[in-house]
Parts: structure tokens; C-alpha cells; sequence
């Protein structure tokens, strides 16, 4: 098991919070509530240790399209990388729901 | 229309049990837009043993409790999500649930009766937190016992991981335990049995077999459980509903007497079959 911390500007405040997925095989939780200050701060807790470059990349291709300023925490239970992205394009949906 | 066709149009509108989560079935079995969570995520009330354990945790702990109305009645849903550590039941998804069944009974104590729901699909305790998850267990059994003295507790077991260990115990203890055909009801599932005793003794991997023993349709067949269920939001929700308006007279934990009798019939020299078994405890013998 791992953690990682992650922070990205940001400039959209929020006012909603989301709740996506499940720590099961392949699959992974996100919990997204307003942050604060005009920062994202995410933080990873995941299964699989050793992956931290990975989960870099895909966090800076969310974050080159959401902006909101969101406490974002992670857990994840073995996802790949493209499953991460969906759920975290299905948590800012979410916000707009 | 054939029936081929009749058949698929019926496949096509079912709204799948197994494929929700936790979260969704609570909402769908609720009376529509009354789904209120307690405990939810954010309160990130999560096992403190598993991260010393190198496991990662889940905020909600692989339980929802959900208040809201079922037939326009206050009722509580607690569900197990089967896809977090096999739904297994540590110290706090067992409070969880024991917590909600206590509340429910002292709402029913103090005239404000409550319908409660069980949407079990669990491997049993936790192994990771033993005693712990055992003891949470002994709870919502000693809850879910002083609560259907006064209004049905029913469980709905629709899941793929089916239902076992301890919380088999708690399913039987209900009043009305629905199934679906994907179910599985036992003490010790599959896998542990081979593992324990052999392959020769039960191969896990024999699916036809499995299902034979302590599938849903075998355990309905068999008297322990009331009401057997497509894989159907719908037709779950009817059962549920139908739960509360017709309680059995007596809960199967009851019957004592009934049950010892059956168990006289079985010689253990030459165990039946599933199918033969169907013959000896027949449903047609409970009231």
C-alpha cells in the first residue's frame, strides 16, 4: 500500500461534493468536496506500490481540463490508468449533475 | 408476440439487482426520492485495522444505511457492498448495520415502528479483524432477533458473492429472507470447504454443483427461504413490500422442533442428493 499527495492550482470554487466508485478489483473510490484555499489537493492511497510517475500523468491530463478547487481523496484497489480517468471525469460530472 | 420475443422484451426492461451497487439498491428498493443516508462517505467512518494491515479502505466501510419510506412507511435500509473485501463484516460495517437494526428497535419500542432491510451479500466476517467483525456480528444477530418481535425483518440475499458465515446466520434469523437464483446461502462457502476438506470432498470450481447445494433456487426449494426472485430490481421490491404486508406466523428460527425433525430424516450413511433432498424437505412442510 501506498500514498501519494498531489496539489494543482486552481481557480473554480465549488460548492458540491461527489462520491464515485467502490474499492473493488480493478475499480477505485473518489471523494471530491471544496477545498478551501484555490488549490486541488489529492491525495492517493492505492494497492499497488511503485506507481507514483503514473498516477502523475494522468492527474496532470485531469487537471489541464478541471480547474475546480477540490479536496480529492483516492482509494484505489488495482485500477489502470484509464479507469482512473473515467472515474474522475465521472466525479466532476458529477458536480454538474 | 412468441414467447422468445415476449421472453427478451421481459430481459431487455429488467432493471438488474446484481449490477447496482450498494448505494443504488438501497435507493431503488426505497419509495422513490426518499433515499437518505446516514453514515455516508464523507464521514469517512472506515476501518482502523486495515491500513496496519497494508489494505486499503473504503470511506463508508462496505455498508450504506439508508432512511426512507417503503410503502409510504419510515423504514431503514442497511446494504452491504459485495465488490469492497467481499462484503466482508469488520468492527465498523458491522456496527453500522448493528447500530441502524438497534435504532430501528427503539423507534418500534416507543410506538414509531420502522421497517427494516437487509441487503446481504457478504462472505462473513472479516477475516482481517476477527473477533472484532465477530462480535459485530453477534450484535445485528441479537438485533435482528428483539427487533422482529415487533415489525418483519427481511433480508434480500441477490448477490453474486452470495451469503455466508455469520451473517448466513443473520439471514436465516429473519423473517422473511428473499433470494434470486444467482444467490448462495451458506455457513461455509465453496472455496473454504475445498480448502478445509479436499477437492474430493467439494470442488469450488464445479459451478452446476455449487449452486445445486446452496443456490438460491435449492435453498428456496428446501423451506429456507421464503421467496425466490429473478435477478429484478422490480420483482425484489414487490417481494420486499409483500414482506411487510404478509409476515410468516412464525420466523424459521422458531420452529425448532420442525427443523430437528427434518435433520432425523437424512441418513448420514448415505447422504441424498440435491435432488432427493428437494423430496425430503420438501417447502410444502412449513407453514
Amino acid at each position: 500500500m501506498e500514498r501519494l499527495s498531489f496539489t494543482y492550482p486552481a481557480h473554480e470554487s465549488l460548492t458540491r461534493r461527489a462520491h464515485v466508485g467502490v474499492v473493488g478489483s480493478g475499480d477505485l473510490e473518489v471523494l471530491l468536496e471544496p477545498s478551501s484555499d484555490p488549490h486541488a489537493h489529492v491525495s492517493v492511497t492505492t494497492s499497488v506500490d511503485g506507481f507514483a510517475a503514473v498516477w502523475k500523468n494522468v492527474l496532470d491530463r485531469f487537471f489541464s481540463r478541471f480547474h475546480g478547487a477540490a479536496l480529492i481523496e483516492i482509494n484505489d484497489f488495482g485500477a489502470t490508468p484509464g479507469v482512473v480517468m473515467l472515474r474522475l471525469e465521472q466525479a466532476a460530472e458529477a458536480l454538474r449533475a | 408476440m412468441s414467447t422468445a420475443a415476449a421472453a427478451r422484451e421481459r430481459f431487455l426492461k429488467r432493471r438488474s439487482f446484481i449490477e447496482l451497487s450498494a448505494r443504488a439498491r438501497a435507493r431503488a428498493l426505497l419509495d422513490a426520492d426518499t433515499f437518505r443516508e446516514l453514515l455516508g462517505p464523507f464521514e469517512r467512518l472506515k476501518s482502523p485495522w486495515l491500513p496496519l494491515q497494508g489494505v486499503v479502505t473504503q470511506a463508508d466501510d462496505g455498508v450504506v444505511i439508508a432512511r426512507g419510506l417503503i410503502a409510504g412507511k419510515p423504514a431503514v435500509i442497511a446494504a452491504i457492498e459485495g465488490r469492497y473485501q467481499g462484503g466482508s463484516i469488520g468492527e465498523v460495517s458491522g456496527s453500522k448495520i448493528a447500530g441502524a437494526l438497534e435504532l430501528a428497535l427503539r423507534d418500534c419500542e416507543r410506538g414509531a415502528p420502522v421497517r427494516p432491510v437487509l441487503l446481504l451479500e457478504t462472505g462473513g466476517v472479516r477475516l482481517q479483524e476477527a473477533n472484532l467483525g465477530l462480535a459485530a456480528i453477534t450484535e445485528i444477530h441479537a438485533a435482528i432477533i428483539a427487533l422482529r418481535r415487533h415489525v418483519p425483518v427481511v433480508a434480500v440475499v441477490g448477490g453474486i458473492v452470495g451469503c455466508f458465515g455469520g451473517m448466513s446466520l443473520a439471514a436465516a434469523l429473519c423473517s422473511t429472507l428473499i433470494v434470486s437464483r444467482h444467490a448462495r446461502l451458506g455457513m461455509n462457502g465453496p472455496e473454504v470447504i475445498e480448502q478445509e476438506a479436499g477437492v474430493a470432498e467439494l470442488d469450488a470450481g464445479d459451478r452446476a454443483l455449487i449452486w445445486s447445494l446452496m443456490g438460491g433456487e435449492q435453498r428456496y426449494a428446501t423451506g429456507f427461504a421464503d421467496a425466490l426472485v429473478e435477478d429484478d430490481i422490480d420483482a425484489i421490491s414487490a417481494e420486499v413490500r409483500q414482506a411487510f404486508v404478509q409476515p410468516p406466523a412464525a420466523a424459521r428460527t422458531e420452529q425448532v422442533e420442525r427443523f430437528v425433525e427434518r435433520l432425523a430424516r437424512i441418513d448420514m450413511q448415505q447422504p441424498p442428493t440435491p435432488q432427493l433432498l428437494r423430496g425430503l424437505w420438501s417447502r410444502a412442510d412449513l407453514p
